[in-house]
């Protein structure tokens, strides 16, 4: 019989520890297809964050080094100094990224690093416990915001794809969501795009994707989906922010 | 005519660094240590490393760490409240086991405190400012060949152990010039190299035939994690024995002994001088090494001496290492400066003569 | 032999350069030096000085609490440093800029009027080489030679045309 589907050699043969319904296991695993393809697993240098995902190394089948809380892309600066032909990512959380590692990813990014980003925008902190990420939505509830989140106390939700595509050194930007067979589809497209532009060494690629935290939403696996496409992608659209060909924000 | 140069303290430091091998160097200027962030930038990449002016003293910690969990041989370098904003950084290293040099060229404070020499820093060098059991090997020099030498030793401890190495330098050492001999160049090395030098790094893992490299620092299990810090501390419990390192001049039949590291100690010699012309028979230990801190130096503390004195421009760090090497056999005091303040050798003389006439 | 040296002005007068080109002499010599600058946060306009010791024995400490020499290219460095001398010390002023005398009877006094003379060999900027020359021609602990082969140390590349200036600047005030 011909095999019509074989799991990627990028996955260890485990079950992941993340919750029922987290979207983390699609994103680890379309990551490691993209790399599998490309034939770049041997090559792949990976860092994790703080989060969820500081144990995706348990997951991926690359070297990987775990980094502190938002340090990531400082990390990952210091790997590509020393090895100008391997691939790097860093793959982060949006407490990671767009908080107390925002100085790390603007500065990466505007440098024009030739890593790539992943990053998981689940709209809360899903490790310590359901607290208000930056990217919590208006009115959205977590543990520090019980009461929903207050634009007049906090800000609005920031945009991290829109903010990286308008530095020059991000050549690649896109936002996908990990909501449908559809989405995901896309977001894998997204991956391969990023990694073949790293390639080319021609700056900074950037994939966000729009995730599920059903556990500290208080949602099931499927209201969690129904989450991302009725609330997230509506303040959070999805699309290519940024390309080497089309460097022009076009939604 | 010899082979010695002039060179500004900062610059040589920088200059050894490159001469050591460290081909990556991520920095961020303050002062009294941006001379090496600019000479790095001169010099690095020209000579087939790489610099990078790092966005924070944090973002050039975690850069080093990245370098060096993937092979390259790191120097880092800031001034006190720089290497405050390091500390989570140092934490990380000594758990992931990633080697680094770095250097303090320290200054007063807390807070911004001022930029004038310090050695207020004794605290968050030996104890670290990092969250954790751990360790970072400290070493402070106390004229520029000194600091050229154990530069250049720097990075084979470091990668001996497998843990940063600290250079505690002051302000004045940094901007000093001296006449020094700067040692040869040691190969960069190029990073096909690196799986046959450091097999543990993270270069990808077909270098290894497939074999998966992680390089971490949590550990979710207790016992995995107290496991990791026993062996941490064998490690340690090594290096104690192997690094600590002072020099000891005339204790035999002293009076006083004092006790002082880096610039100070140089002071405490010319003091020991002037209180010879007064019949004071003075000695000096001075520790090289701060972690580990060289306390069987003071076994060798005769029966004349009639107060062992820790001299410091801080509010008596050292004191409580010099207490513990003492362990209550004779009285140990304190003389000091805080503030950038740096007493003369006169004065450290009549505050020495005082101590002895309180006895 | 031991000398001490401390070289006191405004930032931007050259003073740490000529306790550079001294040290630099010194180690072409053969001999034993430190050069101590204070540092400031000031790029110009702040005071300036540095501590130069010239020896032929290893040097224990770079601070000093007195001084063989002190120059003082400005007024406030007369006012703040002479008391830094010891008996019998030598102290030289810079009479273009101050006027008045030390207030010490224990010292040996010489005033040179240093930027009179280097704004009449063509660049007040040359005025600390011309101190350096009087300084190095009135205590004698270095060749004024070793001075002179030096100059290039510190006026190479792009300051390379300044290097004849200075070798007048330097022999300008010597007797």
């Amino acid at each position: 019989m011909k095999p019509i589907f074989t799991i990627t050699e990028g996955m260890l043969p485990v079950s992941t520890s993340y919750c029922p319904g987290c979207t983390h296991g699609i994103s680890h695993r379309i990551v490691m297809e993209c790399l599998d393809e490309a034939g770049k697993l041997g090559e792949a240098i990976g860092v994790a964050p703080i989060g969820c995902s500081v144990v995706s190394h348990q997951f991926m089948n690359v070297d990987m080094l775990e980094s502190a809380h938002g340090r990531a892309p400082a990390v990952a600066t210091g790997i590509r100094r020393v090895h100008p032909d391997k691939v790097i990512f860093t793959y982060q959380g949006d407490g990671d990224l767009a908080s107390i590692g925002m100085s790390e990813i603007i500065h990466a990014a505007n440098r024009g690093e030739t890593f790539t980003t992943f990053f998981i925008n689940n709209a809360i902190y899903g490790m310590t416990g359901g607290q208000m990420a930056p990217t919590t939505l208006v009115g959205q509830k977590s543990t520090t915001s019980p009461d929903g989140r207050d634009p007049g106390a906090v800000g609005m939700p920031m945009r991290m794809s829109e903010l990286i595509a308008s530095l020059d050194g991000a050549v690649y930007v896109e936002r996908v969501a990990l909501d449908t067979p559809a989405h995901v589809r896309q977001a894998k497209k997204a991956v391969a795009a990023a990694l073949e532009i790293q390639e080319k060494r021609l700056g900074f690629t950037f994939v966000e994707f729009l995730s599920t935290c059903p556990t500290n939403w208080g949602l099931t696996p499927a209201n969690a989906l129904k989450f991302v496409e009725e609330k997230l992608i509506p303040y959070y659209p999805l699309g290519v922010f940024k390309t080497p060909e089309r460097k022009e924000e076009a939604v | 005519m010899t082979d010695k140069v002039l060179m500004k303290g900062n610059e040589a430091f920088a200059e050894t660094a490159i001469r050591a091998g460290c081909g990556y160097y991520f920095g961020y200027p303050i002062t009294p240590q941006s001379e090496i962030p600019e000479y790095m930038a001169r010099e690095l990449d020209r000579r087939g490393g790489a610099f990078l002016q790092a966005e924070s003293e944090l973002g050039a910690v975690n850069m080093a760490y990245g370098a060096g969990a993937a092979g390259g041989s790191v120097f880092i370098s800031s001034s006190s409240p720089g290497i405050a904003l390091m500390q989570e950084g140092l934490s990380f290293l000594c758990c992931a086991g990633v080697p680094a040099t770095v250097l303090n060229v320290s200054r007063c404070g807390p807070g911004i405190g001022g930029i004038q020499p310090g050695q207020a820093d004794y605290f968050q060098a030996t104890r670290g400012g990092g969250n954790g059991d751990y360790h970072v090997f400290v070493f402070a020099p106390d004229r520029l060949q000194e600091a050229v030498d154990l530069i250049y030793e720097a990075p084979l401890i470091a990668d001996r152990y497998r843990n940063p190495v600290m250079i505690l330098a002051d302000g004045m050492l940094g901007q000093m010039m001296e006449p020094i001999v700067l040692p040869e160049q040691r190969p960069l090395i190029k990073p096909a190299d690196i799986p046959a030098y450091k097999p543990w790094t993270v270069t990808g893992k077909a270098d290894r035939g497939g074999k998966r490299n992680v390089v971490q620092s949590l550990y979710m299990q207790p016992e995995d994690l107290s496991r990791h810090v026993e062996e941490m501390y064998a490690n340690y419990t090594r290096a104690e024995k192997e690094l600590a390192r002072y020099e000891a001049d005339g204790l035999e039949g002293a009076e006083i002994v004092f006790v002082a590291f880096g610039t100070t100690a140089r002071l405490c010699r010319e003091t020991i001088e002037l209180l010879g012309d007064r019949g004071v028979k003075a000695g000096l230990i001075r520790p090289v090494s701060l972690w580990p801190f060289p306390y069987r130096a003071f076994d060798e503390v005769g029966p004349d001496t009639k107060a062992v004195v820790s001299v410091e421009l801080s509010m008596g760090q050292m004191m409580e290492d010099v207490k513990i090497g003492v362990n209550g056999r004779k009285p140990v005091r304190l003389i000091h400066r805080v503030g950038g303040l740096v007493p003369t050798s006169v004065e450290v003389m009549d505050e020495a003569i005082a101590i002895l006439e309180g006895i | 032999m031991n000398t001490k040296l401390f070289f006191a002005g405004s930032g931007g007068q050259g003073i740490l350069l000529m306790g550079q080109i001294l040290a630099t002499a010194a180690m072409r010599e053969g001999l034993e030096v430190t050069f101590l600058p204070s540092y400031g946060p000031e790029m110009r306009g702040g005071t300036a000085n540095c501590t130069v010791i010239v020896s032929d024995s290893p040097i224990s400490c770079p601070l000093i609490y007195e001084a063989d020499a002190v120059a003082a290219m400005n007024l406030p460095s007369l006012t703040k440093f002479e008391a830094l001398l010891k008996p019998q010390g030598k102290l030289f002023t810079n009479s273009s800029l101050v006027s008045i005398s030390a207030s010490r009877a224990d010292i040996e006094e010489y005033k040179i009027p240093a930027n009179e003379t280097a704004i009449s060999l063509g660049d007040e900027r040359a005025a600390n080489t011309v101190m350096l020359g009087a300084i190095v021609a009135r205590t004698g602990f270095i060749s004024m030679d070793a001075i002179m082969n030096t100059l290039d140390y510190a006026f190479s590349g792009a300051r390379a045309k300044l290097l004849p200036l200075n070798q007048k600047a330097l022999l300008a005030c010597v007797n």
